[in-house]
């Protein structure tokens, strides 16, 4: 076990019943699993974005990126290639990274960049104080759509697949125990690890009662088949009703974008000698 | 003096560039300072490019407004320079494509029939013809084409032979030198200056006018250490660089207005987080998609005042290859240095321009400025904004022992938690305010200001960027100071100053509308007696200047 306190002394103000307070408990456990195993504390940066999720950076004592707004991943990028030894963990939410930062999750996922994310989505903008996100259901009144949203939801896990990501996985808060276990597998996986994390907003979007009736773990399921994790994926489609699996849907081991970017250091590693040198061919 | 002037028009796919290339070492081979303005639309194939490659005894950076030879692959070649030829001028063209051409015909096709050679390389007869016509020595076509043509050189040089042979000579070009110079481009200086400066990484999204540094050095990462990356888009270049740094690795970011307005979230963040960064930003015509392959300073506003909130930063304005080095370099080492972000500002006149490079000007600009004496404190008590009599604080990056390392775009502590605290507000930004203040005292150590012509002139031109060339040469001609701010933010207002005394009329040079210099130089108190300013897209050539500035003189 680590000697130091995973926690900060920062004052938390997650709501009461809120579901980070659970994702928070898992990573803890996690990092200190890693850490009993091997793992330099040192040597693990947690990113973050904005919304509620994004106070982890704040609570957990642990070196942090507190980034913007969407940006969670190309901070992490840039992290990983400086530095390729170290373990890089992206907390983002739904809105920030499936709104804003969309864009940047789906390159990485094409990319097979060694980071791992965890969406904390909650379906709901809380921060802001209860408007809509690109998870929430057909319909959904929030304080932007007073009358629901006229559009439909993304399948996060769908659009991930599609992506090339190769390590996709659900979980749900009031699982701890899959939960903790699907970080832990989602840190040791050696490539783009997705996480889509379900979790209620205890102020705007209480889900706990319909979630806890439609949720299911996935069992005999062939992780390393594409088509069964698609089909799994698609079984729920964010907006109707229908059984929600849980677990880990796909995994498969592919270089990584590094291992790429690095596969073929200069030749000359002397800055002066190398400038000399091209300024030779410019005569 | 001699001073040699040469068009070469045709299509875009031509291979115009190159061409105007080769016969700018041509002249350096000779022992002339050369520069060349490249000229092209926004297109693939079709469309009329030009390149103006002038040759001088003395150090040159822009384009006259008539030509002594003028070689047409087209006849909008003709068509379109009439302005530019004088009676004097030597006309070369190719008979097969050229219908109006009097002068010197190179029979191009025929000679590329000849010698079973493909299209591109008629350029070579017409280069080839055109060193007979000005009475350059076979040998160093010969010694230039095997330099800078390594593919195919032989046939190339057959092709050159031909044309060479058919040619008369009309007007001899004197060898005034046997040493010479490296010729690049301002892309490939500030290139080289960031890896001198110690760059590590480069993010960019191509970007008129700065799409050629990516290229530049995304070729030379197998040659020297830096990893360059083109990403999805320029917010995540710019987090990215971010990432970077915050792991311990000098990043850039290389852009242009466009891509520069999704950057300035993340510049922002960099005053904020105090991650250093540097930011290239080459100007075009604008407003929004503007003229993409033309120049323009119209950006110097949107830069000095980008991103939300207040936080320090350097801005630097090069203007020319050397400048582009030294700035480039410093800009990495300020940056890391005050932790701010520093942005690089030059024009698609710069940064697509050709210039011969002596780098003993700026041997200056070498020096290592130094880590102030703030001591890094790691392990548990580690803050990495600690409050430091500088505004400093010293940085430690993910991976040292027993070190926490956090940063935030969040208003924060010493340790880098977010607080909302009016007190710790207030400090941390005087803190970085403080940074501001010891930046401004570095930059006076170098030439923020730079000063040339006759200094004993009252009446001095106030010029930026790319434009301190063509203003050199009108000053010259006119005996007048020339007076160009190189750094821009923080103000050298001192600097400016000084620069300015004894002079009583100041007319500034701006391809601007609005005369974004004058009026910053206004805000510091400083008047602006006359202003001349061009905004079609093109670059003052130092006649149409000559006469600007003489009509403001009347």
């Amino acid at each position: 076990m680590t000697d130091r306190n995973l926690v900060t002394p920062a004052e938390n103000t997650w709501c009461p019943g809120c579901g980070n307070f659970s994702i928070e408990f898992a990573l803890k456990a996690v990092i200190s699993d890693l850490v009993r195993g091997g793992q330099s504390l040192d040597e693990i940066v947690l990113v973050t974005g904005i919304g509620c999720h994004a106070k982890m950076a704040d609570y957990l004592n642990i070196n942090s990126f507190y980034s913007l707004h969407g940006r969670t991943i190309p901070a992490a990028t840039g992290i990983k290639l400086a530095n390729p030894k170290l373990k890089v963990i992206c907390c983002a939410g739904d809105g920030d990274c499936y709104a804003e930062g969309l864009d940047h999750l789906i390159f990485a996922a094409k990319r097979n960049i060694d980071i791992s994310v965890i969406i904390h989505n909650n379906r709901v903008y809380g921060l802001t104080t209860g408007q809509y996100t690109p998870t929430s259901p057909l319909g959904f009144r929030g304080r932007s759509t007073p009358g629901g949203t006229t559009e439909l939801p993304i399948n996060p896990l769908e659009l991930m697949l599609a992506s090339g990501a190769t390590f996709v996985a659900r979980g749900y808060t009031r699982k701890m125990e899959q939960l903790r276990s699907l970080v832990m597998q989602g840190l040791a996986h050696r490539g783009f690890s997705f996480i889509d994390l379900l979790q209620i907003c205890a102020t705007y979007n209480n889900t706990t009662d319909y979630y806890n009736e439609h949720v299911y773990d996935l069992e005999n399921h062939d992780i390393s088949s594409f088509e069964d994790a698609f089909t799994k994926a698609r079984e729920w489609d964010y907006n109707a009703d229908a059984r929600i699996a849980l677990g880990l849907f796909y995994q498969h081991v592919m270089p990584t974008y590094e291992d790429r970017v690095f596969a073929h250091p200069p030749d000359n590693t002397d800055r002066l000698k190398g400038i000399e040198e091209i300024l030779q061919k410019k005569m | 003096m001699n001073d040699i002037s040469v068009l070469i028009g045709g299509k875009a796919g031509d291979g115009i560039n190159s061409a105007g290339l080769t016969i700018a070492h041509l002249f350096n081979h000779l022992g002339y300072r050369v520069y060349m303005y490249f000229d092209y639309p926004s297109l693939i194939k079709g469309g009329h490019n030009f390149a103006i490659v002038r040759a001088s005894e003395q150090k040159t950076g822009a384009h006259r407004g008539t030509v002594d030879f003028l070689l047409a692959l087209n006849n909008d070649t003709i068509d379109f320079h009439t302005g530019m030829v004088r009676p004097d001028t030597g006309i070369i063209y190719d008979s097969g494509t050229v219908t109006k051409g009097t002068g010197t015909p190179i029979p191009v096709r025929e000679i590329l029939t000849a010698e079973n050679a493909p299209l591109i390389m008629g350029n070579s007869a017409i280069i080839g013809g055109f060193a007979k016509t000005a009475g350059i020595k076979w040998d160093v076509i010969e010694e230039v084409f095997r330099h800078h043509l390594p593919k195919e050189t032989g046939k190339n040089l057959s092709v050159a032979r031909l044309a060479y042979d058919a040619a008369p000579v009309i007007r001899v070009v004197p060898v005034i030198g046997s040493g010479h110079l490296p010729v690049i481009t301002g892309n490939e200086a500030m290139g080289l200056g960031l890896i001198h400066g110690g760059m590590d990484a480069y993010i960019s999204y191509p970007m008129t006018p700065t799409s050629n540094l990516l290229h530049f050095l995304a070729e030379q990462a197998s040659h020297v250490p830096i990893t360059v990356i083109h990403p999805e888009n320029e917010i995540a270049a710019m987090i990215m660089a971010l990432g970077f740094a915050y792991a311990g690795k000098k990043a850039a970011v290389g852009t242009s207005g466009g891509g520069f307005c999704l950057m300035t979230e993340g510049l922002s963040f960099a005053g904020q987080s105090e991650i250093p960064v540097v930011i290239v930003v080459g100007q075009r015509t604008g407003p929004s998609t503007g003229l993409p392959t033309y120049t323009g300073q119209s950006d110097l506003n949107f830069v000095l005042h980008a991103g939300q909130g207040e936080f320090p930063r350097l801005v630097v304005a090069p203007g020319d290859a050397e400048e582009s080095y030294g700035w480039a370099s410093l800009a990495v080492r300020l940056a890391w240095k005050y932790q701010v972000p520093a942005i690089i500002l030059g024009d698609k006149t710069l940064h697509e321009g050709t210039y011969s490079f002596d780098r003993t000007e700026i041997e200056g600009y070498y020096s290592d400025p130094g880590i102030p004496g703030e001591e890094l404190v790691a392990g548990k008590n580690y803050g990495r904004y600690r409050l430091t009599g500088s505004g400093i604080s010293p940085m430690a990056f993910p991976g040292t022992p027993g070190t926490v390392v956090k940063v935030s775009s969040y208003t924060h502590d010493e340790t880098g938690l977010s607080t909302e605290d009016a007190e710790i507000s207030r400090v941390m930004a005087e803190k970085r305010k403080k940074k501001e203040a010891l930046l401004l005292d570095e930059v006076g150590r170098y030439e923020a200001v730079r000063t040339y012509g006759d200094r004993s002139s009252p009446v001095a031109l106030l010029a930026w960027g790319s434009n301190k060339g063509v203003a050199c040469d009108v000053a010259g001609l006119l005996g007048l100071s020339v007076v160009q701010p190189v750094v821009l933010s923080p103000f050298p207002l001192h600097q400016v100053k000084e620069a300015l005394s004894g002079v009583t009329r100041l007319i500034s040079v701006e391809d601007n509308m609005e005369g974004q210099l004058g009026s910053l130089l206004a805000s510091h108190g400083i008047t602006v007696n006359d202003q001349v300013l061009k905004y079609d897209g093109r670059p003052f050539s130092v006649d149409e200047l000559r006469v600007r500035v003489m009509e403001v003189l009347k």
